[in-house]
């Protein structure tokens, strides 16, 4: 049995969730079995996971609020009643703080942030970046239990069946230790780690007041903005739009960077970009060196012209 | 207070990877090694600030080979009071590392434990979660602030496309990211003194492994820039749609 764990913030299943539900129901189908999903906490349309391969719902009620100690409890718990061999979980800030411990509760070896689908030719051999894109290692897991977090923005979700009934997990909820006080996160764009199209600038731009065009851009293709470290520093964009080593590490499927030299810290955190363009007015930035697409141009002029295709293209 | 910072040896991030052994083994050949850079600016700088604001001692800990004491001595000219590495092979896996961090920490009764959010080499991101579960203490992950009044800690923590604020009570784990802590350069006093401060050796106890490397690769090449002419961004975009098929 493979047992998707499905975290759900505010009570809401996010393409993190069917990503990781689709990769199970994958792995289910090359060791012969099917896929289960659990929930944690009061969750909207559950059953819709069903639609992602989930043969059942689980869900364990009263623990709406985050703990990673009690959320690895009941994961392992329920890992127990229905004898789940494969453990998956999305590699989010939720499932950072919860692999290791879940790991540990069911005595199972553990690799975070898998790229690909268990090969058990030889044993059971998962992928992973290291070195921060720079390096690809296989681990073999070699204990009877596997837990795994899967990268995002790696498993397109698939559509392979219908909305399944939720059933109660029936497992017992411990008491938090953990007391949330405030969330705090932006509404109505898609945060920078599931975004599918970023667009990013920095020092370039010259002055906060001169990121209107990079926000029409953004929202010209529907994007998620996102800013260099000097740029978060210096509090011309807030925090949580740095990308790279030291902010967030992000795979979107196309990260536009704008008047950004490209520093290695800066390129360890969007590497594994599928579609990188770079648009910088200096030809020796290091940043082309990691493009597939470069523009050598004033952004100031470049920009501009880039939102107007765009307009043109998405009326066309 | 008893604080433990754990601290990890890593490869420079300006490291050239390559592979020995057909490609079973990290090629260790020229590296330049330095202590990961969460554990060292963020989780080891704001573990200092408490004890500067409360008093108590902070202690770090290493597993690995006696190669590690050059990075242990640098946690300690930045102002630990004393270090314990645990007498281990290179490489072990996370659970092994986590294993003897755990039963050094039984002994010790620490009040905070310290992680860096990830390594910057396996950025595996898993230890601290698992120390906290073999301690049976609240963990929080990606820490970006922390204040302590008496024994409760209230703690900003980066989660998708925001941050949450949450209270914790001593004992507890974290893993410290960018913003709880200011990088510390090391004085010429702190680099004299760390001389003398205690490093203790201990063995490790027995782990069975559960995870291996069963080979390394590098990432296919990538191919050459595409420049596109900075007047026709028609060009772009319609290569963006029809070759690269992301919008």
């Amino acid at each position: 049995m493979v047992l998707v764990y499905t975290s759900s913030p505010e009570g809401q299943l996010k393409k993190s969730a069917f990503e990781a539900v689709t990769y199970g129901y994958k792995a289910a189908q090359i060791i012969g079995t099917e896929v289960l999903a659990l929930t944690i906490g009061n969750v909207d349309n559950a059953g819709v996971l069903g639609q992602y391969g989930a043969s059942k719902v689980l869900n364990a009620a009263g623990a709406d609020s985050f703990d990673s100690g009690v959320y690895a409890a009941i994961i392992a718990d329920v890992a127990q009643k229905v004898g789940a061999t494969i453990i998956v979980i999305a590699d989010d800030s939720t499932g950072k703080s919860l692999l290791g411990r879940v790991a540990v509760r069911l005595d199972a070896g553990a690799v975070s942030g898998v790229k690909s689908l268990p090969d058990t030719a030889a044993g059971f051999v998962v992928k992973k970046n290291v070195f921060s894109g720079k390096a690809i290692v296989d681990y073999n897991i070699s204990s009877d239990k596997k837990v795994i977090s899967i990268a995002g923005n790696t498993f397109p979700p698939e559509v392979v069946g219908s909305d399944v009934a939720v059933e109660a997990a029936g497992v017992d909820v411990p008491a938090s230790r953990v007391r949330i006080k405030e969330v705090n996160t932006v509404k109505g764009t898609v945060p920078l780690p599931e975004a599918e199209l970023v667009v990013s600038a920095g020092r370039g731009v010259k002055d906060p007041g001169n990121w209107g065009i990079i926000e029409e851009l953004a929202e010209h293709l529907g994007a998620t903005t996102a800013c260099s470290r000097p740029v978060a520093d210096v509090g011309w964009r807030p925090h949580h739009e740095h990308v790279g080593q030291t902010g967030v590490a992000i795979r979107p499927n196309l990260y536009i960077a704008i008047g950004i030299s490209g520093a290695i810290q800066h390129l360890a955190g969007v590497n594994q970009s599928k579609t990188i363009v770079v648009i910088n007015k200096d030809p020796e930035a290091p940043f082309f060196k990691a493009a597939d697409y470069g523009i050598v141009g004033d952004l100031f002029e470049v920009v501009p012209r880039l939102n107007e295709a765009i307009k043109k293209f998405k009326a066309s | 207070m008893k604080l433990l910072v754990c601290v990890s040896k890593t490869p420079d991030t300006t490291t050239k990877i390559s592979f020995a052994n057909n490609d079973t083994e990290f090629n260790t050949q020229g590296v330049q090694y330095i202590m990961n850079p969460y554990d060292e600016w963020y989780a080891l700088v704001r573990a200092l600030e408490l004890k500067e604001a409360l008093g108590g001692t902070v202690t770090t800990i290493n597993v690995g080979p006696a190669a590690n004491d050059t990075v242990i001595r640098k946690g300690l000219a930045i102002g630990a009071d004393d270090a314990i590495r645990v007498d281990a092979p290179e490489n072990c896996s996370a659970y092994y590392v986590a294993k003897q961090i755990a039963e050094q920490s039984k002994a010790g009764a620490y009040d905070i434990i310290f992680f860096g959010k990830e390594t910057i080499d396996y950025n595996g991101a898993q230890i601290g979660a698992m120390v906290a579960e073999m301690l049976d203490i609240p963990f929080i992950s990606y820490a970006t602030k922390m204040e302590l009044a008496a024994n409760t800690a209230t703690i900003s923590r980066d989660i998708e496309g925001g941050q949450e604020v949450l209270e914790v009570d001593t004992p507890f784990a974290l893993s410290a990211a960018k913003g709880l802590a200011e990088q510390r350069i090391p004085n010429m006093r702190g680099i004299m003194m760390a001389k003398r401060k205690p490093l203790n050796v201990v063995p490790p106890v027995d782990v069975t492994e559960k995870v291996s490397v069963a080979s390394y690769a590098l990432p296919p090449a990538k191919k050459d820039c595409h420049y596109i002419d900075a007047e026709d961004m028609d060009k772009l975009v319609e290569l963006l749609h029809s070759e690269a098929k992301v919008i």
